[in-house]
């Protein structure tokens, strides 16, 4: 009896495992169709689109993580097909620099302004 | 002086933004992906048309020869528009055409075929949609033009017309 509970315990853990895989893989999935942009209804991502496109974007998304391909060569691949565009996240290249770097230098020409302006609030009350 | 000096990066930032925003006005803002960059054509295995067997490839696309890979379904409005047009260059000796049939019924697909006529030399089942896919195609009708050393030099989006056929004609020439 003993050895039959625990053969149950451990076919249902197994299971749960299984379950367990199938989420993160979908997950996953969802995350990269969250990520590609539709270009039939642009402006909407794969994910949320029911266009022929996007559905057989689905397909080939779902296709090759079956392959074992990463979330970083499934995007690779959808550039060399498509262009950068399709992907919502702008990688960092030459012509994105501009968009990557800008920000960065607005926050810092911004720090400096109020850091110099609190310096001479400062050094006016004294 | 200091006054100057703000007035003057007001008016600089205020001249980026319009010049900015000027260009943007005269760029289209739906996207399509470049159409002249030269590609290799993908390795896949499709269904056959006719014969319902799978083949690669490799044994669709020989070298030496001019391909036009035409993507067409039934269902596509454009695709009888420019269905003429194929014949006509299906008549050139020097390049073959390859259809494939985009997430189509396969009587429809038929009779299309049997009432438009058949341009193709080979014509490959596109059930789901995913092979276009690997051309980097979007939608239908879509057309690559395929040079000598098997890769995709032209990719034309749209129906075709008279002037692509004409430079398609001057490419292989």
């Amino acid at each position: 009896m003993k050895i039959l509970k625990i053969f149950i315990v451990l076919f249902l853990v197994t299971n749960f495992l299984e379950l367990r895989s199938d989420e993160t893989n979908d997950v996953l999935k969802n995350k990269i169709l969250k990520n590609i942009r539709c270009l039939i209804c642009q402006g909407q991502s794969v994910y949320d689109s029911e266009s022929e496109f996007a559905s057989s974007i689905k397909l080939v998304v779902d296709r090759k993580l079956n392959e074992g391909l990463k979330e970083k060569q499934i995007y690779q691949f959808l550039r060399e097909k498509y262009g950068d565009w399709v992907i919502f996240d702008p990688q960092l290249n030459k012509n994105t620099y501009v968009l990557w770097i800008l920000p960065l230098l607005l926050f810092l020409f911004g720090g400096a302004i109020i850091y110099k302006k609190i310096i001479s609030n400062k050094s006016n009350k004294i | 002086m200091k006054n100057k000096f703000s007035l003057f990066v007001v008016v600089i930032f205020l001249s980026f933004c319009f010049v900015i925003f000027y260009k943007g006005l005269n760029t289209p803002n739906n996207y399509t992906p470049k159409v002249n960059e030269k590609k290799n054509i993908p390795t896949f295995k499709a269904k056959d048309f006719t014969s319902n067997n799978y083949i690669d490839s490799d044994k669709i696309f020989e070298e030496n020869t001019f391909y036009i890979v035409n993507i067409w379904a039934s269902w596509c409005v454009p695709c009888r528009t420019e269905h003429p047009l194929l014949m006509q260059l299906s008549k050139n000796q020097s390049i073959k055409l390859v259809g494939l049939n985009y997430r189509d019924n396969f009587n429809n697909a038929k009779k299309f075929i049997d009432d438009f006529g058949n341009p193709y030399s080979r014509i490959l089942i596109d059930k789901d949609g995913t092979l276009a896919v690997e051309f980097g195609a979007y939608g239908v009708p879509e057309t690559f033009l395929i040079d000598n050393n098997k890769d995709i030099i032209k990719k034309f989006v749209g129906p075709l017309n008279q002037e692509i056929i004409n430079e398609i004609k001057l490419i292989i020439k």
